[in-house]
């Protein structure tokens, strides 16, 4: 995760009247979230790493290379990368097939990542190919956005906001696509987002900007599981697992996960026994007892450990609970009210119980 | 009368020509730059909108002449005189028509900003390169019609024309300029079926760019 191997990224300077003042650093795999709210600066960080925004003050170097510094500034054209814009931003005066061989024709020179059939077949362009990008539907576009952005051949892939201009029905299509072009292509990718369930579900790396300042910056679990964090205040504060799934319940359709220090266990989404998958609890699905109740219609009831809480604007209390009893046990993050919390008396080192009622299967990421 | 039509169409088509090639890169440096140099340049491009024909006419013969402050310059190429030539007459033409030209293309250009050529620049695609795949496709429907234009304009113009062309024959006399002569001879027999060529040719040209302009903006690629 040095500065060396992956991207790392030094802004200062005003963009358009707004002030930037940032630096932070990528890992040279996996999918790197930019997160913060709308009008953040989110996307003039993606704009100045793809060198189509230069900002006076700024160092950016990536696997080794510098793509900005005090004495020099690559071009965009320069740079290897990928860039997924929020509304696709196709070319209009060509059709499909040459909106995607646009960036290809102009990488010939360069170590393949993926070929012209590969990306059509993948990303479900076949029919679309002779088309004008006129008749397209949004999330079409930005299916050929997407593979336009992968056949200039890119090293590092720049996704700014693809599902703003998408409808929602076709909005899961196309993360699906991102979560396994980015796993299978094992390009490093930078991802802007001010949603924080596409965030849990693509991210394995998370950098949280406000103001055009960062706010934190480490692996997602990491961030989620942080009290001090604004994120853990926020109604879709939650964690995400890496989960198994262990076994089948065909009569009951239920599927159980086995995650760090536990088993999960939720209605099928169909997965084989064997499958990887990540999994999403949200702290508002999570109650905590000292024994385990009897006569309760919630399945997963986990043994733990409480790590840490935190009360916030009063009524609230965020609880850090790791499963098992071990240090290696994955953590939950639970939300109850303060009184709640107080009445039990429950201390950091202290057992107990998480009773979790909702689980949210968020990537399938491949069979072992 | 074959020779006044092929003097003028060859200098409408040499105009047009030329202003495009010039017209459409300082369309794009002033659509582009945003320094008050730029601004002026503009201005002082759109004077021939508002200048009389015969003001510009006066100044080109003077700068054109054998006197003028270009003649050492026109010298050097072995030239002692613009003034009364065929390419006295093409300059003249070409800056009288230099708004005609710009405008279209510098509102298309400034129409279509800098989302495009972000796209381009992503896709390993250099400044140039993204001008000529992009832009230039993209302002296919402006750089026409500042063509169609400019070439109308240049066979309607008649104070330059006579100013520094002086209407000779068989070099400098075009249509519009033989229409004055013949009126002036009394032979309104000539002027009646010229005026009547030009009007039907004029409005030819501008229905024809209407189309032109539909087809190109409702149908992409």
């Amino acid at each position: 995760m040095s500065a060396n191997t992956g991207l790392s990224v030094v802004l200062r300077g005003a963009v358009g009247g707004f002030a930037l003042d940032i630096a932070f650093t990528a890992p040279a795999t996996g999918v790197t979230a930019l997160f913060g709210p709308s009008g953040s600066g989110k996307t003039s960080v993606l704009r100045c790493v793809a060198g189509l925004t230069r900002l006076a003050q700024g160092e950016i170097g990536f696997a080794g290379e510098t793509w900005q510094d005090t004495r020099g500034f690559v071009p965009a054209h320069r740079r290897p990368i990928g860039y997924v814009f929020q509304d696709a931003n196709l070319f209009s005066h060509l059709s499909v097939a040459e909106n995607l061989r646009f960036g290809l024709r102009r990488a010939a020179a360069v170590a393949p990542v993926i070929g012209f059939d590969q990306v059509v077949d993948r990303l479900g362009l076949a029919t679309l190919l002779a088309r004008s990008p006129d008749r397209l539907s949004g999330g079409e576009r930005q299916r050929v956005g997407i593979g336009r952005a992968l056949l200039a051949q890119p090293r590092l892939l720049l996704i700014d906001e693809p599902l703003s201009a998408v409808d929602l029905p076709a909005r899961d299509g196309i993360l699906s696509l991102l979560e396994t072009l980015c796993h299978d292509l094992a390009i490093p990718a930078v991802y802007v987002s001010h949603d924080l369930a596409e965030v849990t579900r693509l991210a394995d790396h998370l950098v949280l900007i406000e103001a055009g300042r960062l706010v934190a910056a480490g692996p997602l679990d990491d961030i989620l599981t942080n009290l001090r964090l604004p994120l853990a205040t926020s109604p879709q504060a939650g964690v995400v697992l890496d989960a198994v799934v262990v076994a089948a319940d065909l009569a009951f359709g239920l599927t159980s996960y086995r995650v760090a220090g536990g088993i999960l266990t939720a209605p099928s989404r169909g997965l084989a026994v064997g499958t990887h998958c990540r999994l999403r609890v949200l702290a508002s699905d999570i109650s905590l007892c000292h024994e385990p109740p009897v006569g309760t219609t919630i399945l997963n009831i986990l043994p733990g450990v409480v790590l840490g809480a935190d009360s916030f604007d009063g009524m609230q209390t965020n609880v850090l609970i790791q499963l098992g009893a071990g240090e290696q046990g994955a953590r939950l993050l639970a939300r109850v009210t303060r009184k709640s919390w107080e009445s039990l008396g429950f201390a950091p080192g202290q057992s107990g119980h998480a009773l979790v009622k909702g689980v949210g299967l968020v990537q399938e990421l491949a069979e072992s | 009368m074959t020779a006044i039509l092929a003097t003028t169409i060859e200098l409408a088509a040499l105009t047009s020509l030329i202003l495009l090639l010039i017209a459409t890169p300082l369309a794009w440096w002033l659509a582009r730059s945003r320094h008050w140099v730029a601004e002026l340049v503009g201005a002082i491009a759109l004077l021939p909108l508002v200048l009389p024909p015969t003001v510009l006419g006066f100044y080109l013969l003077i700068a054109l002449g054998p006197d003028g402050p270009l003649a050492p310059v026109l010298q050097l190429f072995g030239i002692r005189t613009l003034a009364f030539t065929f390419t006295g007459l093409v300059i003249g033409s070409v800056i009288y028509s230099l708004p005609f030209a710009l405008q279209p293309i510098r509102a298309r250009f400034e129409a279509i900003g800098q989302r495009p050529l972000d796209a381009a620049a992503s896709l390993r695609a250099s400044p140039l390169d993204a001008f000529f795949t992009v832009v230039v496709p993209l302002s296919r429907p402006a750089l026409l019609s500042a063509a169609l234009l400019t070439f109308a304009h240049t066979i309607g113009e008649f104070g330059v024309v006579l100013m520094i062309g002086g209407s000779i024959p068989g070099r400098t006399q075009v249509l519009s300029t033989s229409i004055f002569e013949a009126v002036e001879a009394g032979d309104v027999g000539t002027a009646h079926h010229l005026a009547a060529g030009m009007l039907a040719f004029s409005l030819l040209a501008i229905f024809g760019m209407r189309l032109l302009d539909r087809r190109l903006t409702r149908l992409p690629a």
